[in-house]
Order: structure tokens, then sequence, then C-alpha cells
């Protein structure tokens, strides 16, 4: 059996009167990568809130190493927090710092090292993403490849048990796709990190993946390894791994909702 | 009936947006930042952003309100023979009324506004969401140093605009109009309270500051973030300010100087 | 070294602003260290102040000498009780001197003036001047010149 580290029960969860998850269950492995798919809109990277409790279930439980977040005090949340690393689908790097001081920020925050040893670990890092070069240019004189891998040197900056990378390849040309591809590989091989990962490329996220969840209309329609996805013969699965504009996921957005756009960005 | 109804729930949306705004910057200031000279660090950040940015354009509109002042206050003065009261009529002015006033006006248009947009666009490009997820409080990191850079900013520049007025009109009055410089300081001195001008036009200033500036970091925090939701916010400060600047400024005068 | 020149920046505008302050406080209210200069209190006595206000000066030939602590009415002899500090330098007011309220110019300020008597006792701190002159309010002069006129007029 699955050594697990992230369990989610029964999730409900929804935003006005748009339901976004509908009884999600789920598990996330220790020390594999799962990767999470599905169309865009179904709520994935409110998920990751939800598993980082910045959102809070109207049901259901999501326990993350045996602790159910949503019922954390403030400050144990914040420990549990220090542990997980999360990538945004943005970078997020704080603009008002130099790439240096990004990645040196969890560190000065959450750690007493001295000042040398943070520099030396900042740098290491940003060795790891290959950006070393780069530590003292600002986040806006990076470019969107660039800026995404020093948001990852940021979030493995602590050693996280858990990086979330929420569409880590989403408007990315093919080389730094390939490139990030490389890195979650090796942190995953050399840190034996658990990994998850929010997308919908299909191929990148299924040739690095351990383990694959796929969700649509709020609930999870598939899961398995990727070879058990891709032999899957449910309609909607098939649909979205081959990209058909026709089949049972709908390509109009439902009439009847509210549109209140939820979910995602 | 109706109409009833949807007044209540307005009424009581109204009430709770006010206690989500009070919750919020009580939550700011009182819970306390974790290193020292790391808060220190970013206030001065703050400070220079808000403070020093907007240094210049106080005392060149301070500089142009006081000339201005003496000009229109030497020629209504000067039909009744009295115009070495300029001095008087320029430094009660500045004082009590303008100072605070118009340095609050221009500052919700300067530091305001630029408060709410970079907050929103922390917020629409994950900033906010990243540092919740470091465990780190954005509203003790990002909210707390801005809203005490803006307090404690206000009340220096009102007082630099101030200075500066008196100083503009000190230059055309006595330089350019010929009103003697001793009645002009004599006259000015004589009129002129600490305690009921220079300490309430200061209390003004600070009542304005902690408007603005709660007014600026929320909006920035609640916005829509995405751009059009920033651009809102942005107008909503501006506006809002200003209206709570002029607002409060009268039941501060009533208050002050309301008993003859 | 960016921040370094920021925390100068920083600085200087504090230091700037609090100057601003001081500057207010001392050229333009005229709030001097003198007024912690030691003074002694004199009462004064006036049937009609008429318009005197508080921290207005009080003079002797013309020169500040005090100026007025506090104003309240007196029930007991319906009048006015003025309290004020003269500084102590200013020691040698004779007890009999009287004191007027004065008007600087035709509609200026009101302020206290003392006209010095012949006695040899001076005064000293909580004294009173019993020969006071009140406020010459505008509205009598011109109704006693008014009266004067037309009883003028009957002869």
């Amino acid at each position: 059996m699955l050594d697990v580290y992230i369990k989610v029960q029964n999730l409900r969860f929804s935003r006005g009167d748009r339901v976004i998850f509908d009884d999600v269950t789920l598990v996330i492995p220790r020390g594999k990568i799962t990767a999470v798919m599905g169309p865009s809109g179904t709520g994935k990277t409110t998920l990751l809130r939800l598993i980082g409790a910045q959102l809070s279930p109207d049901s259901g439980t999501i326990t993350v190493d045996g602790q159910n977040v949503d019922e954390l005090s403030r400050s144990a949340l914040y420990k549990v927090r220090e542990k997980i690393g999360m990538l945004f689908q943005s970078g997020a790097l704080f603009s008002d710092m130099s790439v240096f001081e990004n990645v040196a920020f969890p560190l000065e925050e959450h750690t007493k090292f001295s000042a040398a040893k943070i520099k030396e670990i900042v740098l290491e890092k940003l060795h790891s993403v290959g950006l070393r070069g780069a530590a003292y240019l600002k986040p806006s004189e990076l470019s969107g490849g660039m800026a995404r891998r020093v948001a990852l040197a940021r979030a493995i900056a602590l050693d996280p048990e858990l990086v979330m990378f929420d569409e880590p390849f989403a408007g990315q040309d093919p080389i730094s796709k390939g490139v990030l591809v490389e890195l979650i590989r090796k942190l995953n091989a050399s840190a034996g990190i658990t990994s998850v990962l929010v997308s919908h490329d299909v191929e990148e996220s299924l040739s690095i993946a351990d383990h694959v969840c796929i969700m649509a209309g709020g609930r999870v329609i598939a899961e398995g390894s990727p070879e058990e996805i891709r032999a899957s013969q449910n309609a909607q699965v098939k649909q979205f791994l081959h990209g058909e504009p026709d089949g049972p996921v709908p390509f109009n957005y439902p009439e009847d909702t509210m549109s209140d756009h939820g979910g995602k960005r | 009936m109706k109409s009833l109804i949807a007044l209540g729930a307005w009424f009581f949306d109204w009430l709770e947006a006010i206690g989500r705004a009070g919750i919020f910057i009580a939550q700011s200031i009182f819970r306390v930042p974790v290193r020292f000279g790391e808060s220190v660090n970013l206030l001065v950040r703050q400070l220079y952003s808000v403070g020093v940015l907007s240094f210049v354009i106080i005392v060149v509109s301070g500089t142009f309100i006081g000339m201005v002042l003496s000009l229109q206050g030497y020629s209504v003065l000067a039909k009744f023979g009295s115009e070495d009261s300029v001095g008087q009529l320029l430094a009660l002015s500045l004082l009590r009324e303008l100072g605070p006033v118009v340095t609050a006006l221009l500052f919700a248009g300067r530091a305001g506004s630029s408060l709410t947009a970079e907050i929103g666009l922390m917020k629409a490009t994950e900033q906010l969401s990243s540092y919740e997820m470091m465990g780190v409080d954005p509203l003790r990191r990002v909210i707390a140093p801005r809203f005490i850079a803006g307090v404690i900013c206000l009340p220096l520049l009102s007082m630099v605009f101030s200075a500066a007025g008196i100083i503009g009109g000190l230059l055309v009055s006595v330089g350019w109009l010929g009103v003697s410089d001793g009645s002009f300081w004599s006259l000015m001195q004589q009129s002129v309270n600490f305690d009921t001008d220079i300490l309430n036009g200061l209390i003004k200033a600070l009542v304005f500051a902690v408007a603005i500036t709660w007014i600026a970091v929320y909006q920035g925090y609640e916005c829509v973030p995405t751009s059009e939701g920033i651009g809102k916010a942005t107008t909503r400060t501006v506006v809002l300010g200003s209206l709570a600047v002029l607002a409060l400024d009268f039941v501060l005068t009533a208050a002050m100087f309301g008993d003859f | 070294m960016r921040s370094k020149r920021a925390e100068l920046l920083v600085g200087s505008f504090i230091v700037l602003g609090l100057l601003a302050f001081v500057y207010l406080a001392v050229q333009v209210s005229g709030l001097g260290f003198n007024s912690k200069k030691d003074s002694y209190h004199v009462v004064a006595r006036f049937d009609d102040i008429g318009g005197l206000s508080d921290r207005a000066k009080v003079t002797i030939a013309g020169v500040t000498v005090g100026s007025v602590d506090s104003i309240s009415y007196d029930k007991k002899l319906y009048m006015a009780k003025v309290t004020m500090s003269i500084d102590s330098d200013v020691n040698n007011i004779p007890e009999d001197s009287s004191i007027a309220i004065l008007t600087s110019g035709l509609l200026g300020e009101k302020y206290l003036g003392i006209s010095i008597g012949a006695e040899d006792k001076m005064l000293k701190n909580g004294d009173e001047i019993r020969d006071t002159q009140s406020a010459l309010v505008l509205e009598n002069l011109i109704s006693q010149f008014l009266f004067n006129k037309t009883s003028g007029s009957d002869k």
C-alpha cells in the first residue's frame, strides 16, 4: 500500500452558488510526484489552496502528514506551512526584493542561520535551478521562465517535505518546459520531496508523475499510475488526454450557473 | 416593505464591511512583528516611499498656497487698512485648515493611491498568498509597515506644508507687497496659539493620516485582483480618502474651534 | 547601497518635518523658551472686560511685561476677575497702580495697561490691583455721545 502524505476525504467546497468540489476523495503518496490534472476551471488551484489551508472546506477533511489542516490553530498551521513549499502560477516573487533576497526570505524568516550560512544555501539553491548568476537581479528583470525557476528555488529553500506546483508549465516555451520537468524530477529523486503538480499539460505531467488524478466537474474521474490513466476507457478521461473538442466534457459554459469566476483566475 | 428590507440588508452589509476593515487593521498592528530589526527595516523602506517621495510635492504646493493666500489676503485686508495682519491670516488659515487638509488630500492622491495599487498588485501576482504559504503573516509583513509609515508621515508633511506656506507668504507679502516684516511676525505671533492652533492642526493631520492610510491599505488588500479591480480600488482610495478627510475636518473643526 | 541612501533620506525627511514643527512653534506661535520664565500672579477685577481674552498681553509704558492667565466671573461682586502673570524681574509695581483695558488701534486686540502709582509698597504674588478701568465699549461710547448731543440741543 502507498505511504500516504496527504489525504483528501469527501471534500466539498463551493464559491457562492457554484460548487467547485463535490465529494472529492484522493490521496497523495509520500515521496512521489503526483499530478492533478483536469480542464481549466475545475478548481485545481483551489485544491492547492485548500491543502495549504488558505481556504476552508464546506465539509470533508484534508490531512497533511496526519494533521487535519482545517482544525489547526494559527501557529500550528504556520508550522505546517513551513514544511510546504509552493510554486505559484505567476511565480509570485516579491517585487521589492532582489532574486537573492527572495530566496533568502524563508530562511531569514524561519531559521536562525547566520548570514554566511544563508548566503551559502541561497547560492546553492539558485545553482540547482541554474540561476546562480542572476542572484542580484530584480524580479522585473527576469523572463517568465527564469522567474519560475527562481520561485522554485525559493520554494525549496527550507528543504520542505512537500512542494506544490501550480501550473508550472503554463505559458512556457518548450525549452523552459523541459528545464522545469528536469528540475522537478531531479528534486524529487535527490531529496525525496513529495510533489504535487497541478496542470493541464498532459504530456509533461504524465511523463514525470508517479501518480495521477484527473478531475472534472468537481469530482475525481480517474486516479492511478500514468500507465493506468493512459489505458483508461473512461470517455471523459480519453477526451481530456487526447484533446478532443467533442465529448462528455461540455465545451459550452453551463448557462444555469451564475458566471461567478471562481476556482481559477 | 421590500425596500425597507433591502435597506436593512444594505445597512447590515455596511456594518459588516466596517467590522471587517476594523478587524483587519487591528490584526495588522497588534500581531506583534517577530523580529525587531526586520520590522524597522521594512518601516524605513515605507517611510521612504510614502514620506520622502511625497516631500517635494508638499513643499512646492505649500509654498504656492502660501503665496496665493498672501496675495488674496493682502488685497482684501488693504481695503481695511490692516494689511499688516496678512501674516496672521496666513498662519491661522495654514495651521488650522489648509495645512492638514490640503496635505491630506495631496497625500491621498500621491501616497494613498500608490499604496492601494502596490498592495493590489501584490495580491494579483499572488505575492500575498505566497507570504501566507511561507508561514509569514502578510498583514504584519506588508500591511503594518505601510500603515504605520502613513500615520507617521502625514503629520510631518503637514508641518512641512504649513512652514513652506508661511515662508511662501513671507516672500510675497514682505518681499513683494511691502508689508513690514516686524509687524508680519509680531501680529502672527500674537494671534497664533501653540495649543489651539499648532497642536490642533497636528491632531487633525494625525486623524486624517489614520483614515487615509487605513482606506488605502484596506482597499488594496480587499481589491479584486485583476487590472480592472486594482484600478477601481485605487480610484476608491482617492475618492473615499478625500471625502473622509473633508467630513472628518468638519467634525474636528466643530469640536476644536466650535465653542465660541 | 540603495538602502543606505533610503535611510539617509528618511532620516532627513523626519528631521525636516520636526524642524518645521519647531519652526512653527517658535517663530509662528511665538512659543518662546521664556514662557517658563519666573513670574508672579496678580489679580484685578473689572466691571466690563469687553472682549479681553486669555494670553492677552500686560504692558507697562507700552512694553509687554506679562500676560493674562485666566478670566472668570466673580459671582459675589458681579465682576470679571482677571488673573495675570507678570515677569518676576518687574517687581517694582507700586500697590496703588491702576490697570486699564486698552485697545490697540480702533478695532484691534484688547490688552492690559498698568499705570504706575506712587506708594512705596510693591505688588507681590497674589495681590490685587484695586484701581481698575474697564474696557471702552464702542456701543456705550456712541450712545453717550448721542445722549449728550440730544440733551445739548434741548438747551
